[in-house]
């Protein structure tokens, strides 16, 4: 009884491992890795790339727009990315560890917006809010009238601006390891925070104490950490009506039956006006590919052909579907040239 | 007498009443236990539920024979067909921007199941055929009535216009729901529509099968020597003890272990069972092992004295006679770890795993994910649709484990019969 399951067990697993071995180790699959915010755009074109030629689906890896870049630029071989996303441009320290592992030719596409939204149930009122609003009621210190800062100790919307609803401010939002809680810091915190005229000032005297300021969030309870999971702040906002969400504008866009956005300095966040520029809270959404795998790894430059197309990224694209801002038309084609003609970044 | 029994009576009683006060605290912890287990195969069952079932719409297709070539069948543009298809059944919609929203109502990907149908059937072409199709996401939601009709008629992404144009569909009878093949028969998809979970559930049975195949054993051997064999001194204490604390090590650690290891050192391919399976057998290997040396413990000494001393040799000893008996223990160790290992992600993340795969694997080479990460990345996608997939995932999840365990009883019942 024993040896037949054990020859049974060894014959399975020698067919197993004999179907493996036909595999060739060569690559004809592209590799694409980065920013969980790209990541449901890119999967979607890979899907159609996958469906529509003759190429396999690419891979699409999910690590964040930090982890996708250091892997990239990790080195040139068989087993590293094609290609990485990312919520934000490459950095110069990237662009250098890259050239120090033999990645000098590197493409930049950039494929649109991703707008951040500050939203609430649909069964309490929308807010309009401006950014001095937002940062007054999320930072940790504000300005306290003359020159100094105090603990931030607003309790409701009403005590940041009268002419906000006397409400509790508590605000969902993602982790400090989120892409789209940097964004939002960045955007929205430091945008209301420049608006204050001595800390403008301050930037160029002490950049660490601006930084500081204009950069945390505050941590007594009005701001609460509701982890990367957008879907659960949407359900969370169902369920508690006074309560605010921070999170990238497709789900809102897939939630408009439940919940609304806030009006940010007056803007409405919505397809047009982030696509435009005007809804200050948007970001670029890029990705970044190996020059030297083109030809090594089957099908990347059809990949950018589907990617860099009306098709995919235009206003009436499937991606526009999948609640990606197009960039304008101008903009577009400026990039389509740039893809087309392999035009290497230039910082 | 009597009187000694009168004076103990209140003791009994007491005795008696905590006995009872006990059996009723744990009756207690069983029900709130029961009952916390039934709220959540109930709500996952509720709401996964959904996914089994699909929302479809037909229409009448004329399958134009000038525009399919019968010599390349799947060349011809199936996108356009079911477009004229929808067009013809409301020719009322002219405006470009209504036409749009018009062929929202089918899934993106209509036009491939018209072309299999077509592949499969070539005679069809030149007739009118009324051919069903899959809903898009938004609007199979709608069906389910998971979206309701707000005061301006809108239904989430619907917008008032698709909401009639759906009405007017489901009066003439062109609408059914029909059970969801597709999601047990099908790899990832971004369409929720479409998304299936057999390259999850396919990587999941290559992983575990590499991390059983291995850990399976390698833990077994190591238990039985170290129980048996290895002479009681400084070192054996020392393994003793690294092997109880690697068995409470955090499995991401084991994660970037095999990043620094399987990938990068020795170059193996990212993303594939087999690396997942290795790492998985290395966070399973101190469990395996644990629960292997305490079945082999609780085998009676004198079966090993007996067996010496009718002269067998230790080896003997062991593989003849402690070994089968301590069998339906460490089969239980080896699926408790298994299971553990059924439901990880984090270890799968470094090595590539939670990852984007439509194709589904058929070798233990090729780039696969788990079922724990399609849960994970569904739970994560912003559609709505996916919500009821997410669940209906878990179910899949569950099922695999209760199968594992299931297996597990058979193997322990058969050997336990042999003694």
């Amino acid at each position: 009884m024993y040896k037949k399951t054990l020859i049974a067990g060894l014959l399975l697993s020698s067919t197993i491992l004999a179907a493996g071995s036909n595999v060739a180790f060569a690559r004809e699959q592209i590799r694409i890795v980065g920013s969980s915010t790209v990541f449901p755009f890119a999967t979607t074109v890979a899907e159609r790339f996958g469906k529509t030629t003759e190429f396999k689906t690419p891979i699409v890896e999910s690590t964040g727009s930090g982890g996708g870049l250091k892997l990239f630029c990790s080195g040139d071989g068989e087993n590293d990315p094609d290609i990485t996303n990312a919520s934000r441009r490459i950095k110069t320290s990237e662009v250098k560890k890259c050239a120090a592992n033999g990645i000098t030719d590197i493409v930049e596409v950039k494929i649109g917006y991703d707008g951040i939204v500050l939203a609430n149930s649909k069964k309490a009122k929308a807010l309009e809010l401006t950014l001095k609003d937002v940062f007054l009621a999320l930072a940790k210190n504000v300005p306290d009238g003359d020159g100094k800062t105090k603990a931030n100790s607003y309790k409701t919307w009403s005590d940041v601006n009268p002419a906000l609803p006397n409400v509790k401010i508590e605000v969902m939002g993602p982790p400090p390891t989120s892409g789209t809680r940097d964004a939002f810091v960045e955007l929205a915190m430091e945008g209301g925070c420049k608006s204050f005229k001595w800390i403008k000032a301050l930037k160029k005297k002490d950049k660490k104490a601006y930084k500081a300021l204009c950069q945390t969030i505050r941590e007594d309870g009005a701001f609460i950490e509701a982890g990367e999971n957008d879907n659960l702040i949407v359900q969370k906002l169902n369920a508690n009506p006074s309560a605010f969400g921070v999170f990238g504008f497709s789900f809102l866009d897939q939630n408009t039956d439940t919940i609304q956005g806030s009006k940010i300095n007056g803007v409405e966040p919505d397809f047009d006006q982030i696509s435009d520029g005007s809804y200050p809270v948007s970001r670029s959404l890029y990705f970044y590919v190996k020059k030297s795998r083109i030809g090594k790894t089957a099908g990347i430059t059809e990949y950018l052909a589907e990617f860099a197309n009306d098709k995919a990224w235009g206003p009436e694209g499937y991606l526009a579907d999948k609640g990606l801002i197009p960039m304008s038309e101008k903009e577009r084609k400026d990039w389509a040239a740039k893809v087309k003609g392999l035009q290497n970044l230039s910082m | 007498m009597t009187d000694t029994f009168t004076k103990r009576t209140p003791h009994l009683a007491r005795r008696h009443a905590r006995e009872i006060r006990f059996q009723w605290l744990g009756k207690i912890a069983i029900s709130i236990a029961v009952g916390f287990l039934l709220i959540m195969v109930g709500t996952i069952s509720w709401m996964g539920a959904g996914a089994l079932k699909q929302t479809q719409i037909s229409l009448q297709v004329y399958l134009d024979p000038q525009e399919i070539d019968t010599s390349a069948v799947e060349k011809a543009d199936y996108g356009a067909m079911v477009k004229t298809a929808l067009r013809a059944t409301f020719p009322e919609v002219k405006k470009r921007r209504d036409t749009r929203k018009l062929y929202k109502l089918l899934s993106s990907q209509a036009a491939f199941g018209l072309q299999r149908q077509i592949k499969e059937n070539p005679d069809l072409i030149g007739q009118t055929k009324s051919v069903w199709f899959i809903a898009s996401d938004d609007v199979d939601m709608f069906f389910k009535a998971n979206i309701t009709v707000d005061t301006n008629g809108n239904a989430g992404k619907l917008d008032e216009k698709q909401v009639q144009w759906l009405a007017t569909l489901d009066k003439s009878g062109a609408v059914r729901s029909r059970f969801n093949t597709g999601f047990f028969l099908s790899g990832d998809s971004r369409e929720p529509e479409l998304a299936g979970i057999l390259s999850a559930f396919a990587g999941t049975t290559l992983t575990l099968f590499v991390c059983f195949l291995l850990s399976f054993p390698i833990g077994i051997l190591a238990a039985v020597y170290l129980e048996e064999f290895i002479p009681e001194n400084r070192w054996s204490d020392l393994i003793e003890v690294n092997i109880n604390n690697l068995a409470a090590v955090p499995s991401i650690v084991f994660g970037l272990l095999g990043l620094a290891v399987f990938l990068n050192a020795f170059d193996l391919p990212r993303s594939s069972p087999l690396v997942g399976g290795m790492v998985l057998a290395l966070m399973t290997l101190p469990t395996i092992i644990i629960a292997s040396r305490s079945a082999l413990r609780s085998v009676p000494p004198s079966i090993r004295e007996a067996a010496l001393g009718i002269g067998a040799t230790r080896t003997q000893m062991v593989f003849h006679h402690v070994a089968p008996l301590a069998m339906s223990g460490m089969l239980t160790g080896t699926i408790i770890g298994m299971a553990r290992a059924l439901g990880e992600t984090a270890p799968l993340l470094m090595i590539g795993m939670v990852a984007f795969i439509v194709d589904t694997p058929t070798s233990i080479l090729q780039p696969a994910t788990a079922l724990p990460v399609q849960i994970f990345l569904w739970a994560d996608s912003p559609e709505r649709g996916f919500l009821e997939k997410t669940s209906a995932a878990i179910i899949v999840l569950i099922a695999f484990l209760i199968a594992m365990n299931l297996i597990a009883i058979i193997l322990r019942n058969k050997y336990r019969q042999r003694f």
